[in-house]
């Protein structure tokens, strides 16, 4: 690791070459641009293949009774859904994020450790190799769901399951070296009196994630490895006929669980804080509350874990304890909410496309909360236990959440990464299919969950089948848009009218402070930013460095 | 640059906090273990309970003998009873079938459970067959007596208890046990 470590300053000495040709620049590079625009490159595929296996599942659904797939495969499918969509698509996405913008936010060169940067994104081709290889193994992948329940995931686990651990492994290392990269760059790379309250938030939510990934993903590594070890090495961690308890691996497992639902919300937290102050021209409301909103999250995070078992028969207490510290979420994230509304309260708003997905992140996402603390209420999360209205919170939560915080994210830093103006009309096309398909898709399975229709089965009652057509109709929608989105980049990469160094008026920040598209190496010489007063923080402030 | 710690510092900091959390999910094994027994979660029951205790004739309690065969068991196994009509802190004996229907020597380890959850620190096993493995020959059928004290301090809204046993075939994970004594053994190589 040292080794690694020495090539602290890295940058400092190549500033007057470009990037390398060919494939190598893209195999060795330690570029933070480079490395960021692969990371969301992966991040793409990923959403699309998972968001293939995704139609598979809605396609299957559309109509109760079996047509087109077998229940063994839709297992698959709905796991592989699952694990490709969190550990594939939402994860890499904000890595890749915090790889473009947080030295460009900050003032820095490059991230602190560019090397392990390079490593930790070319592991992720091969942790996601081999988990989808499985797909094409004898016995089958994972069908096991996402959440990998021991025993399902160990006694009852087809072959390919140690490919599956191997897997979880090398992404975990992945998202551990990015973490750690991140805590270094934002601690020790900052510009000269860019204090900490003078980051912008997603700098903020990125620190904060950043500390719970490397929290919560070695606690994933032991339980996989418990799982290996049950499965191979004749341990019973989990396994009752040897002492072991299947429960236990629930709340190993969630332990890691809950604070990864905060690790994929955050960073679209300080993002949409970016990109609503801009859309409004007002600076953001209560920067202070964020940053300590979103350290109260992080911390709630730690110690609510089992109301995702409220089930598996806990005390009267212990279910009291985490209903009541589940709600307690509810409060910052509510002052965050407030902040935002606040920021566009008689502001000067318009509606470019990064505005419209984060005006739609607030409100669709605070759907997903109050979901959310439904099945916060232990007695009546009984009732919404394993059936599709919680499908109905998570989605909501991360499709015009997570995903519409990257959409967001994209559309506003797209000129700054490509020198050119996306194509706004069918950027806002790509919204509005986006918005419509995805409430279509999400919002009747509420209903189909509070009538009692179980998740993840590949047929149902037939009482359910209105609804889930119309959430199969709105799902193909949602996801024949994103092919749109993938042709609005692509258009606005080979062209486009150019994009000035600052293309959003409202925008605050040091990145609109280098030229678009931005230079492959910026601010070799650290921007001063002591003279920036902190009642503008959050925004970088007035930027003349 | 305001680097308040070396960066190599940092890095070597956060990779300790990388090790101890992954330390930390090891260590939440016993801690569960310890917090099941401590608040009778998941009715985990004690070990070996060697107190004593005086009968409560006031008062009267049900327990009930569920046994389950765990996937894959072929055993069969129930108790001598459905139910017991208890004293709370009187010493009382079920005895649990056991049979062995294969043409193979099978090693079994029951796994107790105690209903309604917060109960189980109440239930006192004095002896049980699930303190050790059982060694069960083809065709052979033994009878497996568990002691239990019910506290008398069991919370007086608790009515009814159910003692749960699955039974797991645990064959595979023993070594073979000799069945015949090494005399004989030896005197068969002759």
């Amino acid at each position: 690791m040292s080794a690694v470590i020495d090539d602290h300053g890295h940058a400092g000495h190549d500033h007057h070459h470009g990037p390398a040709k060919g494939l190598s620049r893209w195999l060795l590079t330690t570029n933070h641009k480079d490395i960021g625009s692969m990371y969301l490159w992966f991040s793409f595929c990923a959403f699309l293949l998972g968001g293939s296996m995704a139609m598979v599942i809605r396609a299957e659904l559309f109509q109760p009774g079996l047509q087109i797939v077998q229940p063994e495969f839709f297992n698959q499918m709905t796991t592989m859904h699952g694990l490709i969509m969190v550990f594939g698509a939402v994860m890499p996405a904000f890595v890749g994020l915090a790889n473009w913008m947080i030295p460009l936010m900050i003032g820095a060169p490059d991230m602190a450790l560019p090397r392990m940067n390079n490593f930790s994104f070319w592991l992720l081709p091969a942790a996601f190799g081999l988990l989808v290889s499985t797909l094409f193994m004898e016995g089958g992948g994972p069908n096991f769901g996402w959440t990998f329940y021991a025993p399902l995931s160990t006694t009852y686990a087809p072959e390919s399951v140690t490919f599956f651990i191997f897997a979880i492994h090398l992404m975990g290392i992945s998202s551990i070296m990015g973490a750690i990269n991140v805590i270094a760059t934002i601690l020790n790379l900052r510009a000269p009196g860019m204090t900490l309250m003078k980051m912008p938030l997603f700098v903020w939510t990125w620190l904060i994630t950043a500390f719970l990934l490397i929290a919560v993903m070695p606690v994933l590594a032991g339980v996989v490895t418990m799982m290996l070890m049950d499965i191979h090495f004749g341990t019973s961690f989990f396994s009752a006929a040897g002492g072991g308890d299947p429960v236990l691996f629930q709340h190993v497992f969630w332990f890691f669980g809950h604070p990864e639902v905060y690790i994929m919300i955050l960073p679209a937290f300080g993002a949409v804080s970016s990109i609503i102050p801009a859309f409004s021209r007002k600076p953001l409301f209560g920067y202070t509350s964020m940053v300590y909103a979103t350290g109260a999250i992080a911390f709630l995070s730690f110690i609510v874990w089992s109301h995702h078992m409220f089930t598996v028969g806990i005390p009267v207490t212990g279910e009291l304890f985490f209903m009541y510290a589940t709600m307690l979420i509810a409060v910052p994230t509510g002052v965050k909410v407030f902040n935002w509304v606040s920021t566009m309260w008689r502001g000067s708003l318009t509606f470019e496309a990064p505005m419209l997905f984060a005006v739609a992140f607030v409100i669709l996402f605070t759907i997903g909360g109050f979901s959310g603390l439904m099945l916060a209420i232990a007695p009546a999360d009984f009732q919404y236990h394993d059936t599709y209205f919680v499908v109905a919170h998570f989605h909501y939560v991360l499709v015009p959440g997570a995903i519409f915080g990257i959409f967001a994210s994209a559309y506003f830093w797209l000129p700054k990464w490509t020198g050119h103006m996306y194509d706004e009309t069918l950027a806002r096309l790509h919204f509005w299919l986006s918005f419509v398909g995805m409430n279509l898709a999400f919002f009747p399975m509420h209903f189909v969950g509070l009538a009692g229709m179980p998740r993840r089965i590949p047929d149902y009652n037939m009482m359910f089948a209105n609804f889930n057509m119309v959430s199969s109709i709105g799902a193909f929608l949602f996801g024949a848009t994103q092919l749109l989105f993938l042709f609005i980049v692509i258009k606005c990469i080979r062209g486009g009218a150019p994009a000035p160094a600052k293309p959003w008026d409202g925008a605050e920040g040091l990145e609109w402070s280098v030229p678009s598209p931005a230079p492959y190496h910026t601010f070799q010489v650290p921007p001063d930013m002591s003279e920036v007063h902190e009642h503008r923080k959050g925004t970088g402030g007035e930027l003349t460095p | 640059m305001n680097e308040s710690l070396p960066t190599r510092r940092l890095v070597r900091r956060l990779l300790f906090v990388v090790v101890a959390m992954f330390g930390f999910g090891f260590a939440l094994v016993p801690i569960y273990d310890v917090m099941c027994q401590a608040f009778g979660i998941n009715g985990k029951t004690a070990g070996a309970y060697s107190g004593a205790q005086t009968a409560d004739e006031a008062r009267q309690v049900r327990v009930q003998f569920l046994a389950t065969n765990a996937a894959g068991m072929i055993w069969e196994f129930q108790p001598l009873a459905d139910q017991l009509e208890v004293n709370p802190g009187a010493s009382r004996e079920m005895r649990f079938v056991a049979y062995n229907p294969t043409d193979k020597p099978m090693i079994a380890q029951a796994i107790p459970s105690v209903s309604p959850a917060r109960a189980a620190a109440y239930f006192h096993k004095t002896e049980c067959f699930c303190f050790t493995q059982q060694v069960l020959q083809p065709g052979e059928r033994i009878e497996m007596p568990v002691r239990f004290i019910v506290d008398r301090d069991l919370p007086a809204d608790v009515r009814h208890l159910t003692l749960a046993y699955t039974l797991f075939d645990i064959t595979s994970r023993q070594p073979p046990v000799a069945v015949h004594d090494a005399a004989l053994a030896k005197e068969r190589l002759q």
